[in-house]
């Protein structure tokens, strides 16, 4: 539904984007990650058609974004960040504009903006001058914007930036509910949204991408080796010689008494045997379960790599 | 043209919600009453030419302000981001932005409609020169605010749009007067380009469809330039 291809753009002689490719399928929803000034939105504004690429090309549902840009316009809403929005129209006045300019038949256009309304909850303040609510509320008009007109492909620069946490769970379950039907890029700055809402994650950082994967996967791969805790009820004196001399093992530590933490391959899931052998000695098995790097430390871990890196070569 | 009118809708809504443009109507209105006043009242001439001309002449700084904020300020607040990615070109956006502001014009313009009724109640005008004179206001103002929307596709700052509109607009007024300096071709080059020149026998009512070409030419020409500055910006 999506193809970046070396997509490359610097303003003046700063460059945003150096090298950046992925895609997406159609109906995914694709969380956009990195620190700032990463060129996350100046990607986006190139996907919208707003800024042209210096090299390499982007296609939108099969349209090109720099020569068929009206074909890639109409199946596009974008939310910008910070939601640039009319402070002197009313709610519904500035819906129905949008409607008109983005080809909704005028019939269907107050029906269009009903529904946009009711799902970015902001019925309530439909005939309120934008430029009297509050941010949050004008973030979501900026969604309401992005999906009045049901397009295929949703691009939303930050939409959860300044909406409180009940509305940041209500627009959460609104985007997820978009995939499938609609394909969905969405940059953020709160990780645990991505491992929430997406289905697979791009992190970029200084203008290049760092990795690309599910959540799930990212977390695993980083770690190299998967660790299982395992707490057991009794006494076991003679557990750590035995956990090691099993096949697959690379390591086991005690955490905690009657805690220990079991390594492996990441490639091999052990559960199942150690719980065997747990059980068959009679140790009493209280807990089992693979730990989890959180995403947080895989984003930390990628983005200042690689300024380790850089700092080695220089 | 569907996109054109929704956007001209939109302007015409900023205009109508905006402080700007109430003072600008009423200074409008103020002036014109004056210079009616002493001309109908004190002069006893049941005549509109010299209100007519006096209104040319406001334009040259009521134009550049109306026009100011058209792409200027969806500049400064991001908007622009929005309305250019939507299905909506350059030149659709350009027209429709400008056909705002002509309507924001005409509408200052329909207010002082009382001015020449009260001729034809009191007195025995020509009705002929009446029409004409607001044609030719209108056109005159339309390529004003044609100029004044190319200076705002240009300067990311109301005021600098305002400027740079006023000073091409006053730059083309003054061409018929330093049209004398020279010799007969380059006077008759220079007095074709000058924007009063045309205007002239519209207040005497006469229509001639050279004057007609003239505006119409130009307004398409310099909203031809917008076009293509809006186009090249983005690729800044
Ligand atoms: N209009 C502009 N003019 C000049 N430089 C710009 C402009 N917009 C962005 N940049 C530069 O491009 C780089 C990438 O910016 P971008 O806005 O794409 O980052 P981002 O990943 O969205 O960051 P954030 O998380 O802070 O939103 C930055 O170094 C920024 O300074
Ligand atoms: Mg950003």
């Amino acid at each position: 539904m999506i193809e970046v291809k070396n997509l490359v753009r610097s303003y003046g002689l700063q460059p945003a984007v150096r090298d950046i490719s992925f895609s997406v399928q159609e109906g995914e929803i694709l969380g956009f990650l990195g620190p700032n000034a990463a060129g996350k939105s100046t990607t986006m504004k190139i996907l919208a058609g707003f800024l042209p690429a210096n090299s390499g090309s982007a296609t939108v549902a099969g349209f090109d974004v720099s020569t068929q840009s009206i074909e890639v316009r109409k199946r596009l809403g974008y939310l910008p960040e910070n939601a640039p929005l009319y402070p002197d129209m009313t709610v519904s006045d500035y819906l129905k504009f949008h409607a008109r300019i983005k080809g909704i038949p005028s019939r269907q256009i107050t029906q269009k903006v009903q529904a946009a309304l009711e799902k970015c909850f902001i019925v309530e303040v439909k005939n309120k001058l934008i430029g009297k609510l509050s941010k949050g509320y004008r973030q979501r008009v900026g969604l309401a914007q992005a999906l009045i007109h049901d397009p295929q492909v949703l691009i939303l620069d930050e939409p959860t930036v300044g909406l409180d946490p009940v509305a940041i769970k209500e627009t959460r379950d609104l985007i997820k509910s978009l995939g499938g039907k609609h394909t969905v890029i969405l940059s953020t700055h709160i990780l645990p949204e991505v491992s929430m809402t997406c289905g697979r994650v791009v992190i970029i950082h200084k203008g290049k991408v760092v990795a690309e994967d599910t959540p799930e996967n990212l977390t695993t791969k980083l770690q190299g080796v998967r660790s299982i805790y395992l707490e057991v009820k009794n006494e076991a004196p003679n557990l750590l010689a035995e956990l090691s001399a099993i096949q697959g093992v690379n390591r086991v530590s005690i955490t905690q008494a009657q805690s220990y933490l079991v390594e492996t391959r990441q490639d091999l899931d052990l559960r199942d045997e150690l719980a065997r052998w747990v059980v068959n000695k009679g140790y009493g098995l209280i807990e089992l379960r693979t730990e989890k790097v959180s995403l947080e430390d895989v984003f930390v871990q990628l983005t200042t790599q690689e300024s380790e890196e850089e700092l080695t070569h220089a | 043209m569907h996109n054109i009118l929704a956007i001209t809708r939109k302007e015409l809504h900023h205009y109508f919600s905006s402080p700007i443009a109430y003072a600008l109507a009423t200074m409008f209105l103020f002036i014109n009453g004056f210079v009616f006043l002493m001309v109908v009242y004190f002069q006893q001439q049941a005549d509109m030419s010299v209100v007519t001309m006096n209104m040319g002449v406001i334009f040259l700084f009521l134009c550049p302000l109306i026009s100011m904020r058209l792409f200027s300020e969806e500049r400064r607040t991001g908007t622009m981001e929005l309305l250019m990615t939507a299905p909506v070109t350059e030149t659709q956006a350009v027209l429709g932005k400008f056909l705002g502001a002509v309507g924001m014009l005409a509408a200052m313009l329909a207010l002082t409609f009382h001015l020449p009724l009260f001729l034809i109640l009191f007195g025995k005008p020509d009705i002929g020169p009446l029409w004409s004179s607001y044609l030719g206001l209108l056109l005159l103002g339309s390529g004003y605010l044609a100029l004044g929307l190319l200076a705002s596709s240009l300067a990311k700052n109301q005021v600098v749009a305002a400027v740079t509109g006023f000073g091409m607009i006053l730059f083309l007024w003054l061409l018929s007067a330093s049209g004398d300096i020279f010799s007969p071709p380059v006077t008759d080059i220079l007095k074709y380009l000058s924007f009063f020149e045309h205007f002239g026998d519209f207040t005497k009512g006469v229509l001639d469809t050279r004057h007609l070409i003239f505006y119409l030419s130009f307004i398409g020409y310099v909203l031809y330039l917008s076009v293509l500055s809006i186009r090249n910006r983005k690729w800044r």
